[in-house]
């Protein structure tokens, strides 16, 4: 039967070919646009690590008060002093603090010109924290944290650049005229949107290059590469003033296991704010955050609003579209009246006619399916109309779009069918016979 | 013609006639949104930046390998003696019209802001704006537009560090910023401070406009710039090139060989170390560009379906109806008046979808401006979304009508 009802609807489809274009064209360009929009919005709004986005939290802490800050927010980075003073207190199972920093290196020995590189200046928790894989090596401990060495690990794209791909672990990089020995080198990794470096970035910028330890940063006097957002009275004139002055410039991530963990961490940070207020420092009363990471995308904005109103748009068009669908199956299924009296007469159940134009709507909807999905694969290749390469780059056609696209396409369409084949179920059989 | 018979007729219909209304409510509300939003991005897009023939400039960044500290008296001036020859050889090349030393341009998304108060140490800025920092070439380059006090001459021009956050003596302020503090017009020559300061700056001179590097959106940020004279000095730098009136390209190509040849030891990316401003104009604006387009394809594509489900839907009801026209016809009703009448009742669904239509985009107007903080929508935009849904209705209707209107008289006679 099922079989029987196909080639019908596909028969039926055939008999008003501008009716049934424009139905597939409607279901088709209504399902594209959704698809196209949601392929963006599916890959900024994703949750970068599944595993530990609820353990991983970012403290805040207003330095600037409530005159310099942000409706009340305290700042999306810290200075130097507290960032110091959390690292200090130890008061999560594993913390690092980061900062992007860029640097030139020699690709070709002294003969070439140089070129840049970005990298994070890190703690050695960085890597077992974000779970960060390994290829060679492995990241450093805290010794050599403390020892504020001179060691490196690079990305698996910078090694294959520098050394071919071989395992460097052991081997001497310079970058901006320092030495460091390298110590891993990191299997491909860049979570998107990069959740941890998120102050003054997008969060789709090209992955980091290398990571060094952030004491040896220091050390060596790298500027940030990202944001320095300074407020309240100015007065630094070099490297010692600035850094221990209210300029916020470093992220810090702490990992807690535990809802107790995270409750007494919050007590931690109000204490320490109001240690602070205590000692003169902040003429205010303790203003603090912590946000894990989902809760730290949302409040960075990290989805662009262009994303969420092209979303909106397109399945305000969708609906639109079906409504259409609903008008035209209506038209198409009605003017079949006396076929489904004759039908009707000659045995065939109510439901056995409601199946029937239902397979048929089930049909326009594959139909329009699959144009949607072509509509989609040039939607998708115009993102870069839109939005930033960067993003751009991140939608594409997998395997579960592919079928996401054609099983709304069909239950939308079914769905729009409910109402024009309950009506051609009701087709009254004596009074189409006799008008006939 | 009466009305009473059309509504009638309809509601022998009442499906068809709710689909069609329907359509067109949402197709109003969408609509007229997505035209409001195309305008706002459009005038967005359009807004000068206060420079003159910007589309002559460029931008070059690049980084210093293995240059000296910034931060101790010996490096600044060695780095600031770098940046000078530097800034000497792209003045020696044949395209180019003038270079200045700068810190960021307008819409190129990296840039300082800070507050601005008339009072020294006051805690809470008066007005936040942006902070440009260039040598005396910067005003000239840029092509500002002076409309007070004097641009800056070589003597103002200080080399800082980078990280030296002193405050500069004196500042050009953009008429934005003078109107606000001085409404009486004399901005020239009053003091004032900046980021909560004790120490005094002097207003030198106004710029008619000069937009912001951060800002684009059209906040207050946008329009309130200060230019300082000073040279940053660190390790990176940036220099506006403005090239002679149609040499663009063969002034940037120029460019990388001829900082190469000073001194090879640094930086200059690929892709971004030498950028025309039309190129960073366009990568600022690439949004609402993107999404100007969008809503237009998404409009037009949206009024077609509409007029194609209108056409759809009337030709099944003239279909339906043919009897009841030939009956009409055959009653001395003439081709016109079956014409008016197809006309008419669409006339009465769309009407009636048009009212549903603005009470939904003024809703959706709503929710925009409380979700996405967009503007209010003006009633004009409604206005000319009502008549383009109804003259659309009004051409899908014509063709199905027209076929209506054909039909003979003789129908009536026939069975269906």
């Amino acid at each position: 039967m099922f079989v029987h009802y196909l080639t019908l609807g596909l028969r039926s489809l055939r008999r008003n070919p501008a009716l049934t274009v424009l139905m597939v064209m409607s279901i088709g360009l209504g399902v594209a646009a959704s698809m196209t929009t949601w392929s963006v919005f599916r890959a900024v709004s994703g949750n970068p690590i599944r595993d530990k986005a609820a353990q991983l939290y970012t403290p805040q802490i207003d330095n600037w008060g409530p005159q310099q800050n942000e409706k009340g927010e305290p700042p999306s980075a810290l200075s130097y002093t507290d960032a110091m003073a959390l690292m200090r207190a130890h008061q999560a199972t594993q913390q690092t603090l980061l900062y992007p920093v860029q640097l030139s290196v020699l690709p070709g020995g002294n003969r070439s010109l140089p070129i840049a590189v970005n990298g994070y200046a890190v703690y050695g928790d960085f890597f077992p924290m974000f779970e960060v894989p390994f290829q060679y090596g492995s990241g450093w401990s805290a010794a050599d944290d403390d020892d504020r060495a001179a060691i490196a690990v690079l990305s698996e794209e910078f090694n294959q650049k520098l050394f071919g791909g071989a395992n460097s672990v052991g081997r001497e990089i310079t970058l901006d005229g320092h030495d460091y020995r390298i110590v891993g080198v990191a299997r491909h990794w860049d979570p998107k949107p990069r959740f941890f470096a998120m102050f003054g970035s997008s969060g789709f910028e090209d992955p980091a290059d290398f990571y060094v330890p952030f004491n040896r940063a220091l050390d060596l006097q790298i500027d940030t590469a990202g944001s320095n957002s300074c407020r309240g009275e100015l007065t630094s004139t070099g490297w010692d003033d600035w850094l221990h002055g209210n300029c916020v410039w470093i992220m810090p991530w702490v990992e807690l296991d535990s809802a107790a963990e995270v409750a007494r961490y919050r007590q931690f940070l109000e204490g320490y704010a109001a240690d602070q207020q205590r000692a003169g420092r902040f003429a205010w009363a303790p203003n603090v955050r912590l946000r894990n990471v989902m809760q730290w995308l949302d409040f960075q904005h990290v989805v662009p609003p262009e994303s969420r109103i092209s979303l909106l748009v397109s399945l305000g068009f969708f609906v639109i579209c079906l409504v259409n669908t609903i008008g035209l199956l209506l038209a198409k299924f009605m003017r079949r009246a006396a076929e489904i009296g004759v039908r009707r007469a000659l045995g065939a159940s109510r439901r056995e006619i409601y199946k029937q134009y239902l397979m048929e709507a089930a049909t326009v909807g594959v139909a329009g399916g699959v144009l949607g999905l072509l509509l989609t694969a040039v939607g998708i290749s115009g993102t870069g109309l839109l939005f930033k390469p960067e993003i751009a780059r991140l939608a594409h056609l997998d395997l579960s779009l592919v079928g996401l696209t054609l099983v709304v396409a069909i239950l939308a369409t079914v769905a729009a069918a409910f109402y024009p084949a309950w009506r051609a179920a009701q087709v009254q059989p004596a009074w189409q016979l006799k008008s006939n | 013609m009466t009305v009473h018979p059309i509504i009638a007729a309809l509601r022998k219909h009442k499906a068809g006639v709710v689909l069609i209304a329907l359509q067109i409510a949402l197709t109003l509300a969408i609509v007229c949104n997505a035209i409001f939003i195309i305008g706002q991005r459009i005038e967005r897009v359009n807004q000068p930046t206060g420079m003159h023939e910007e589309n002559d400039l460029f931008l070059i960044t690049q980084q210093w390998v293995g240059a000296p500290s910034a931060d101790d008296p010996a490096g600044l001036e060695k780095l600031d003696s770098m940046e000078q020859s530097d800034l000497a050889a792209l003045r020696n090349l044949p395209d180019v019209a003038s270079v200045a030393s700068i810190r960021s341009l307008p819409l190129l998304r990296s840039g300082s802001v800070g507050g601005l108060g008339l009072k020294p140490l006051q805690q809470k800025s008066t007005i936040n704006l942006n902070f440009y920092y260039g040598d005396e070439q910067a005003l000239p380059t840029l092509g500002l537009q002076l409309i007070a006090g004097r641009a800056f001459t070589a003597a103002d021009i200080q080399n800082k560090s980078f990280r030296d956050q002193s405050e500069p003596p004196l500042a050009i302020i953009t008429k934005s910023i003078a109107d606000k503090l001085f409404p009486q017009g004399d901005a020239v020559g009053k003091v004032i401070y900046f980021d909560s300061s004790s120490t005094p700056t002097t207003i030198v001179g106004v710029v008619a406009r000069l937009q912001s590097p951060v800002d684009t959106v059209g906040s207050s940020l946008t329009w309130n710039s200060a230019l300082f004279p000073v040279r940053q000095v660190a390790n990176f730098s940036r220099t506006v090139v403005r090239a002679k009136p149609g040499r663009l390209e063969a002034a940037m190509r120029a460019v990388r060989p001829a900082l190469y040849a000073v001194n090879p030891m640094r930086v200059i990316d690929e892709e971004h170390g030498v950028r025309s401003f039309a190129d960073i104009r366009a990568d600022a604006y690439r949004a609402d560009l993107g999404m100007a387009i969008l809503m237009s394809v998404v409009s037009l594509i949206l009024l077609a379906i509409t007029a194609a489900g209108i056409v759809g839907l009337t030709s099944f009801w003239v279909g339906q109806r043919q009897r009841q026209i030939g009956v009409r016809r055959a009653l001395g009703a003439r081709k016109i008046d079956i014409l008016h009448y197809f006309q008419f009742e669409n006339l009465l669904i769309a009407g009636i979808g048009a009212v549903v239509g603005i009470l939904l985009a003024v809703g959706l107007n709503l929710w925009l401006i409380t979700r996405f903080e967009m503007d209010r929508m003006p009633v004009i935009y409604v206005l000319i979304g009502v008549l383009a849904v109804l003259a659309l209705g009004q051409a899908a209707v014509f063709v199905p009508a027209r076929r209506a209107s054909n039909v003979p008289p003789v129908t009536a006679t026939r069975a269906a």
